[in-house]
């Protein structure tokens, strides 16, 4: 006895299941391999909080002390190296300058399925 | 000296990642050649172990028996430890390999003075295992959202639930800890447990240091060194959509990640990792215990010399005679 | 321990002594160290004239603690070629080399090991015993790596090795059961006991039983006028005990059903009072039925040696059948015996499709389950006579009996037959007490001695390999009174007895017919005052 015909079924399983992604990719005809563009805010809103790649890896590390600062200790703002005082505030000064989340935070986190829950609690356009 | 050796060749193979891209710079080598081929090896070998192991028949049906058979009708089986049915056979087999059954059945054994046996339950060794490769599987799953674009629900679903603790941010993944707890675990009852480290080899140290550096790195990755994810996806799906990419803004850590899995995935194939497939094709487990029902063919039988009752009878003639036993022949 | 006492007698071995066990393995490398090869802890080897008559290789004058065992000069390639073959013949063989993780849950599972604390014979490693061999033969890891891949040289060490350790092993498959694949060292031992033998390494305890069987049909070499004078003499002793005269056909032809039993219940106490209870029950309900000369036992050496000695000595059995002309086969009370029907029988010699699937003449039960094979186990049968009240049973005439169950290996984890004889045991004796959980069903522990180690050279293992069971005898024993020890199986009623006077002296051995029997009310009997044993029983034989 040798059972061919159920080990075939399950090794057709296994490598199905292991080359998915591959398989997922050419079904959604392809795509993906490039993360989406983000929209940066014009020039002349100035200088981002932090340098921009560090922004680009640890931004969640700055809203999350943002958040302990401002509702436990009540310290609302900050000086910057470069001298500027910025609120520390996701709403009014993130979002200020990335006016569109949709175009800016989710298409990153979209990409590489990120659900953070900032928004939540926060509205998703600045003044609103 | 075994733990050793396992123990030198993962620090070399972290070496030769972190030289290969944190100096050399070899992105394409690391991030795209390696995977391809590891995943080809582990793929193919995997397959072709199976294959071979099919290619060997089960000549005939000896089923562990862990359960009240099925015969009298008054009499109640149990057709998960003692199958009597194909379906049933599939059903132990589903308990063994999602929730480890044989092991929950675990003892300890200690024997005191004047011969003494005292047998105590001993679980430990069954909710390591479990916890290991059930974590192993989910952070697997979640790292399908690399390999994916859009990320399925789904996958976003069971990463949510994961870090649902919301510990941290990014969030601490509850899988990781456990993951990294139960290697950890693993390892340290090979280590100190005196049966279990006698019978250790270092193919059964390697492949524990291997998956403890990949949880490692990972989790240095996600919540220390916090690499460009988008770039570290840019790899990922260049690999799935076949136009490799060579993933400027990784961190050279991630590339030492990858590296680890690559060499996991290709020593799966000729390792004791294996038992992933072999658990599914031992004759012990996965069959049901009908011989006295259905009648199980083997391929390779032969005939054989056999003493026959005419041979016996001639031998014994007279004596089968003075016993007044009836004869064939008289 | 007297002076006097040789290695093969319990009395050369103190008792606290030998019950001083530590299960924690420590220092050398297994590999690196020898085997220990003292008197009683192995079996002698197997005589020429054996080997001979059975057809196997290399009969020659040996002996294990000789330096030269006189292998065949190319026997290394023997081996190698054996295992190449074994490799591609047993699924089982294949798949257990390659995906054991060594996660040590099978490690104290071992009654030897248990018992004794030899490293080696820890399930794992009783498996990397042929495994090493296996990496540096036939994996790459091994060949290039050798002993950091687990691998080492084929040596005549080796070989000693092997013969030690293969032969302390019983084949009870009870680490299979906590093997998370189901690894099962009875395969192993199996393979390595085939792979010796083409080398003619063997022992005699199995060798002399397989050639005996091949020629006069039974283990022990009972003849066909010793056989009817055995069950003569049986028939006698069932008359004084019960007043009534019961027959014992032999070989009778139209018979609706053959018997076939272990032939150590003809030859060995306490299972000939096993044998006289079949005698007494059938005669009882008046079931046609012969025993046969030729296929006079069911139990199966060949087991232990290989497959096609398995299938040579089991061939009898349908052969038999067939000759008679019966209807159908019933099986007694033993261990592998049951392995061997249960899981190789129908394969190896069937179909049988001149039989009948089996059908109780009394209560018109049809045994479904074994439709295929046509053989049913006896307690299967007894247990659904007493249930459809064929049976006038008086179980107060085993009052002085306080009864535990052993669960026999093979019909535990070969087949798992446990409600049967607890169904039977609790009709015909009032105290029945189960031994602790962990000892009984498919945990149940082995006698010792099966698998064809139940020899008195090797006293040493046998004592130890009984350790674990008698502990939980010695519990029930201490906690309930427990003085009988009933089990369905021939090697366990000769091997548990010796174990019992070992550990437990105050707790013997029967069979679950004999306890049958000695509650049974039969008609025309006279007033009983004797068992089987013809000792008082009931309220009489309490003080």
């Amino acid at each position: 006895m040798y059972d061919g015909g159920k080990v075939v079924f399950g090794l057709a399983l296994f490598v199905a299941l292991c080359t998915s992604p591959l398989w997922l990719s050419v079904a959604r005809g392809g795509g993906g391999a490039e993360a989406p563009p983000l929209q940066m805010p014009a020039p002349a809103a100035g200088k981002c909080v932090r340098d921009g790649e560090w922004m680009r890896n640890s931004h969640m590390e700055l809203l999350n002390s943002w958040r302990d600062e401002v509702v436990r200790e009540g310290k609302r703002s900050e000086q910057l190296a470069d001298g500027r005082v910025i609120e520390k505030s996701l709403t009014k000064t993130c979002l200020g300058c990335h006016t569109d989340k949709t175009q800016f935070c989710d298409r990153c986190h979209d990409y590489v399925g990120v659900k953070p829950f900032c928004f939540d609690c926060h509205v998703e356009t600045a003044g609103g | 000296m075994r733990i050793l050796v396992s123990l030198v060749a993962v620090v070399a193979l972290y070496l030769l990642a972190w030289v290969g891209v944190g100096v050399l710079g070899l992105r394409t080598l690391f991030g795209t050649v390696l995977p391809y081929a590891a995943l080809a090896l582990f793929v193919c070998g995997v397959a072709y172990r199976v294959v071979r192991w099919a290619a060997v028949p089960v000549p005939f049906r000896i089923p562990t028996t862990c359960g009240q058979q099925r015969s009298l009708e008054w009499i109640k089986p149990s057709p998960l430890e003692n199958p009597h049915t194909g379906l049933q056979a599939f059903l132990r087999m589903a308990l063994e390999v999602l929730f480890f059954r044989s092991l929950l059945r675990n003892t300890k054994a200690e024997v005191r003075a004047g011969g003494r046996l005292i047998q105590g339950s001993s679980k430990w060794l069954w909710a390591g295992a479990l916890a290991f490769h059930w974590c192993f599987l989910v952070v697997l799953v979640r790292h399908t959202r690399f390999f994916t674009e859009p990320v399925p629900w789904c996958v976003n679903l069971l990463a949510h639930l994961d870090g649902f603790l919301q510990v941290g941010v990014p969030a601490m993944t509850l899988s990781s800890v456990v993951l990294l707890g139960a290697l950890g675990f693993l390892l340290a009852r090979r280590l100190v447990t005196g049966q279990v480290r006698y019978i250790s080899l270092p193919a059964d140290y390697f492949p524990l240091f291997l998956l403890l550096s990949i949880v490692a790195t990972g989790l240095l990755l996600r919540h220390v060194v916090r690499t460009d994810l988008s770039a570290v996806k840019e790899v990922a799906m260049g690999l799935v959509t076949f136009a490799p990419s060579p993933g400027e803004g990784a961190h050279w850590l991630f590339y030492v990640h990858l590296f680890f899995v690559s060499v996991l995935l290709a020593y799966f194939p000729f390792s004791k990792l294996m038992h992933m497939g072999g658990v599914f094709l031992s004759p012990t487990r996965n069959l049901a215990n009908n011989n006295r029902a259905v009648r199980h063919i083997n391929p390779w039988d032969y005939p054989v010399k056999v003493h026959t009752y005419e041979e016996y009878e001639g031998e014994f003639r007279e004596k089968l005679k003075t016993a007044g036993i009836p004869l064939e022949k008289e | 321990m007297t002076s006097e006492a040789k290695p093969d007698q319990m009395a050369y071995y103190d008792r606290e002594k030998l019950g001083q066990v530590d299960l924690r393995p420590g220092g050398a490398d297994w590999m690196d160290v020898p085997v220990n090869m003292r008197p009683g802890s192995f079996i002698y080897p197997a005589k020429e004239k054996h080997l001979q008559y059975f057809g196997l290789p290399n009969p020659r004058q040996w002996f294990p603690t000789d330096p030269d065992w006189k292998l065949p000069a190319n026997w290394k390639e023997i081996i190698i070629e054996g295992m190449r073959e074994r490799l591609s013949k047993y699924r089982s063989f294949q798949v257990f080399m390659d995906i054991c993780v060594r996660c040590g849950a099978c490690a104290d599972k071992c009654h030897f090991f248990i018992g004794g604390g030899d490293p080696r014979n820890m399930p794992v490693l009783r498996a990397e015993l042929l495994r090493s061999i296996y990496r540096r033969e036939f994996t790459q890891a091994g060949k290039i790596l050798g002993r950091l891949a687990g691998g080492r040289e084929l040596t005549v060490d080796v070989i000693k090795e092997w013969f030690y350790y293969f032969y302390q092993c019983t084949e009870c498959r009870r680490c299979s059961v906590f093997c998370p694949y189901g690894i099962d060292t009875a395969e192993i031992t199996m393979m390595g006991r085939e792979l010796l033998h083409l080398l003619g390494v063997n022992v005699n305890w199995i060798m002399e039983p397989v050639a005996n069987c091949f020629r006069t049909g039974n283990h022990l070499g009972i003849q066909p006028h010793g056989l009817r004078d055995t069950l003569d003499f049986f028939a006698d002793d069932i008359e004084e005990a019960t007043g009534v005269r019961v027959e014992a056909p032999l070989n009778r032809k139209g018979a609706e059903v053959l018997f076939v039993t272990p032939s150590g219940d003809f030859l060995a106490d306490p299972g000939t009072y096993t044998c006289m209870g079949y005698m007494c029950l059938f005669h009882e309900i008046g079931l046609d039925y012969t025993f046969s000369t030729y296929a006079s036992d069911g139990g199966n050496f060949g087991l232990f040696t290989s497959h096609e000695a398995m299938k040579r000595l089991n061939a009898k059995i349908y052969a038999e059948a067939r000759r008679l002309g019966v209807k159908w086969i019933l099986g007694g009370e033993c261990g592998h015996m049951w392995r061997v029907l249960n899981q190789y029988m129908d394969t190896m010699n069937g179909p049988a499709d001149f039989l009948q699937v089996p059908t109780s003449p009394l209560t018109g039960t049809r045994f479904e389950h074994a439709r295929s094979t046509k053989m049913i186990h006896i307690t299967e049968f007894t247990a659904d006579l007493i249930k459809h009240g064929k049976l006038n049973l008086d179980p107060s005439q085993n009052d002085h009996v306080r009864v535990t169950f052993h669960d026999s290996c093979n019909p535990a984890r070969a087949m798992g037959i446990f409600e049967e004889p607890r169904y039977i045991l609790r009709s015909v004796c009032n105290h029945f007490h189960e031994m602790p959980e962990n000892t009984i069903r498919e945990k149940t522990f082995c006698c010792g001695g099966g698998a064809g180690l139940g020899t008195d050279e090797n006293m040493e293992m046998r004592l130890r390999g009984g350790m674990p069971r008698a502990s939980a005898v010695r519990h029930v024993h201490e906690k309930h009174g427990v003085n009988h020890l009933a089990a369905m199986c021939a090697i366990d009623r000769a091997t548990l007895s010796t174990v019992c006077e070992y550990w437990v002296p105050e707790v013997r051995v029967t069979g679950i017919h004999e306890l049958v029997t000695n509650a049974l009310v039969m008609k025309g009997q006279k007033k009983r005052e004797v068992n089987l044993r013809l000792e008082p029983i009931g309220a009489q034989a309490e003080e």
